[in-house]
């Protein structure tokens, strides 16, 4: 009997099933934010200990300064990141707030520092948490009561999701990365197109992807409505995860790289939906609207909702351009900017800061820009590389690690009314402060936003060396 | 939790679809603890706005009393944010009926004893339709019977038996599981020895 790599990791982890089908998995890590203190105080009110420390680790994200001029600093955020703190020293588990050096975004810094591992279940209160699929984990968010039910027993009660298997071959044109793949999937299979299952990505394109390419894909499928995200395990995330912090080493290394090359869906395994994209027919995208799926490429046109067929259709555009300030129509490349965010757990690693100070070193931004680096070992290594300076050579802020702008929480806000061109993963109406206007791009198309001061092709444009 | 078994109140027709966790709960709002509340917290941005001609559905005369909502397709997508469902049942809502769910979103409803009903839309379209014709309309849904009726129709909906029954109880799951506990430590024995690299990660 064939399996997908969804039925080996389930099979795996099952501890017993119900009589409903619903599976009691065992959760390997166990990754708590400075946002999900709910989920401690379930546990204190209903007087259960946290069960296993060793498999909890803390990350404080959401609400940390990242010392942005755009924040409006309230002290109590600061009251939030502490507490982390205080049920980190309670439960005796490790947790990396302000000032540590493995601190991050969870999505950022827990893959690289070998915290995710291929073949594990790793949970989280953070839809995002599928970006950890993209090592060959069964990754998935969860709200606050699942928290404090992992907290108090280290499992979890799910139903199998059904399988999606997106294949995604041949080979991305010049000044498309994997952002666009993402987006692009999105635009064709809608915000809810995969919801009720976990999609596997295969295909040469996918197989192509960096690392962090691979992250950012598996990042936004919750765009899309899925569970997750995954890819199973190759030479490249193999390469990229040996010697981390908390990978295994040595022989039990060996060990383990045997079980995970063999993770990989069998030949002729059965999944119940099939989605195929030419990678060669992707273009840098960009979102008009409210929805992740309101995308199109940097050289099409804001929608006509006079000429959607559906009534329903006609008057969510209609209410979307309105919120959104747009005129039907209008080239995307025509669309001016007031701000540019680079950052978020969908693209703030070391590559996407490198693609985007390409574009920037030796140019001057027009509009206000920050750029946050995903966790503290992504800033070090861009300073490294001297990214920190061009970037402020080209005006530029560049900031301390942290979820930021992208949700808003800490302060960091984009301003009423104005609109954001943005590296990361959602543009609903208020997401990055009440009355904002977000445009998600790659990187690198942000950096050219901000440079240009409005939506342009990226592709026009020349990194300069 | 409180049990579900039947629940009658106001309709409120939210006529959208892709109603997002960071509408129904916008992020400045979530620092605070479950019990401080998040009923003013819901659709914060949306209350005092208008939708085409007319004030946003929960501004309406009536409103403040609905209990039931309809709404489109893929309702609480977004965000794993559990205040989404706080905030709806803060404000009174009981059900939440709508074309489809996001998949987090319909695991915290259960959980909090929040009913999430998913209806083909031709069932949503209707019912909006009647809540348009004759405003402060009420609309029942029985949980034993799995059905939902208002003025003089009735749609059946499916729900998952385990779902159904924690909610009819009003049952916490954690104290559920933890009465198999030795099967979950009979599991992890078995993992130390085949796959010692889950268990106990340090820093090396």
């Amino acid at each position: 009997m064939t399996q997908t790599m969804l039925d080996k990791i389930w099979t795996a982890n099952t501890i017993k099933q119900r009589a409903d089908g619903a599976t009691l998995l065992y959760v390997d890590r166990h990754l708590v934010h400075d946002a999900t203190f709910q989920g401690f105080d379930t546990l204190d009110a209903e007087g259960h200990p946290l069960r296993r420390p060793d498999l909890t680790f803390g990350m404080a994200d959401h609400y940390i300064a990242t010392g942005s001029s755009a924040a409006r600093r309230r002290a109590d955020f600061d009251g939030l990141v502490e507490r982390l703190n205080r049920n980190a020293r309670k439960w005796g588990f490790e947790s990396f707030g302000p000032g540590t050096s493995r601190q991050g975004i969870v999505h950022v810094a827990g893959p690289e520092m070998g915290l995710t591992l291929p073949g594990c279940v790793l949970v989280c209160g953070d839809s995002h948490t599928a970006t950890h699929g993209a090592l060959g984990a069964l990754s998935f968010g969860i709200g606050a009561s699942e928290i404090a039910h992992v907290l108090a027993t280290q499992t979890i009660w799910q139903h199998k999701p059904r399988s999606m298997r997106v294949t995604i071959d041949g080979t991305l044109g010049k000044g498309v990365v994997a952002k666009d793949v993402i987006l692009a999937l999105i635009g064709r299979i809608g915000a809810g197109g995969a919801t009720g299952h976990i999609i596997e990505y295969a295909g040469s394109a996918i197989g192509g992807l960096s690392m962090e390419g691979r992250l950012t894909v598996c990042n936004m499928t919750i765009e899309a409505g899925a569970r997750t995200g995954m890819i199973a395990p190759d030479d490249v995330s193999l390469q990229w995860l040996a010697g981390r912090a908390y990978a295994p080493k040595g022989r039990l290394w060996d060990r383990a790289e045997a079980q995970w090359r063999r993770l990989r869906s069998d030949d002729g395994a059965v999944f119940d939906a099939q989605v195929l994209l030419n990678a060669d027919e992707v273009a840098p995208m960009v979102t008009w609207g409210t929805s992740p799926d309101d995308v199109v490429p940097i050289t099409g046109h804001v929608p006509d909702p006079e000429a959607q067929d559906d009534p329903d259709r006609r008057r969510q555009v209609r209410r979307t351009l309105d919120y959104m300030g747009l005129v039907p129509g209008t080239p995307m490349t025509q669309i001016a900017i007031d701000r540019a965010f680079i950052g978020s757990c969908t693209n703030g690693r070391i590559e996407d800061l490198r693609a985007a100070a390409g574009i920037a070193r030796g140019r001057r931004a027009r509009v206000p820009a920050h750029v946050t680096p995903g966790s503290v070992q992504v800033k070090r290594q861009a300073e490294a590389e001297g990214l920190d300076r061009i970037f402020r050579a080209a005006g530029f802020e560049w900031t301390g690690p942290g979820c930021s702008m992208c949700v808003a929480m800490n302060g960091d806000l984009v301003p009423p009314g104005e609109r954001c061109a943005s590296s990361t993963n959602r543009n609903f109406e208020g997401r990055q402060g009440k009355g904002s206007r977000t445009h998600l791009l790659s990187p690198a198309m942000v950096a050219a936003a901000a440079i240009a001061g409005r939506l342009t092709d990226v592709r026009g444009m020349q990194a300069s060396s | 939790m409180t049990p579900f078994v039947t629940h009658e109140g106001v309709a409120a027709p939210l006529e959208r679809a892709q109603v997002n966790t960071d509408l129904i709960a916008p992020a400045r709002f979530l620092k605070r603890g479950r019990q401080d509340g998040f009923g003013d917290a819901l659709f914060a941005d949306l209350r005092g706005t208008m939708d085409g001609d007319r004030p946003f559905v929960l501004d309406r005369d009536g409103m403040a009393a609905a209990s039931v909502l309809v709404a489109g397709e893929n309702f609480g997508c977004g965000s794993s944010r559990e205040h989404a469902v706080w905030a709806l049942m803060d404000f009174g809502f009981r059900v939440i009926i709508a074309e489809s769910f996001a998949d987090i979103f319909y695991n915290n409803a259960a959980q909090n004893g929040l009913l999430a009903v998913s209806l083909p839309a031709s069932d949503i379209g209707a019912l909006w339709h009647a809540c348009a014709m004759n405003p402060g309309l009420t609309a029942k849904a029985d949980l034993p019977r799995q059905e939902i009726t208002y003025a003089d129709r009735s749609a059946r909906f499916a729900i998952d038996a385990y779902r159904k029954d924690m909610l009819r109880q009003g049952l916490s799951e954690i104290a559920m599981t933890l009465k198999d506990l030795k099967a979950v430590r009979d599991f992890e024995r078995g993992r130390a020895e085949d796959r010692p690299w889950l268990s106990h990660p340090k820093q090396a």
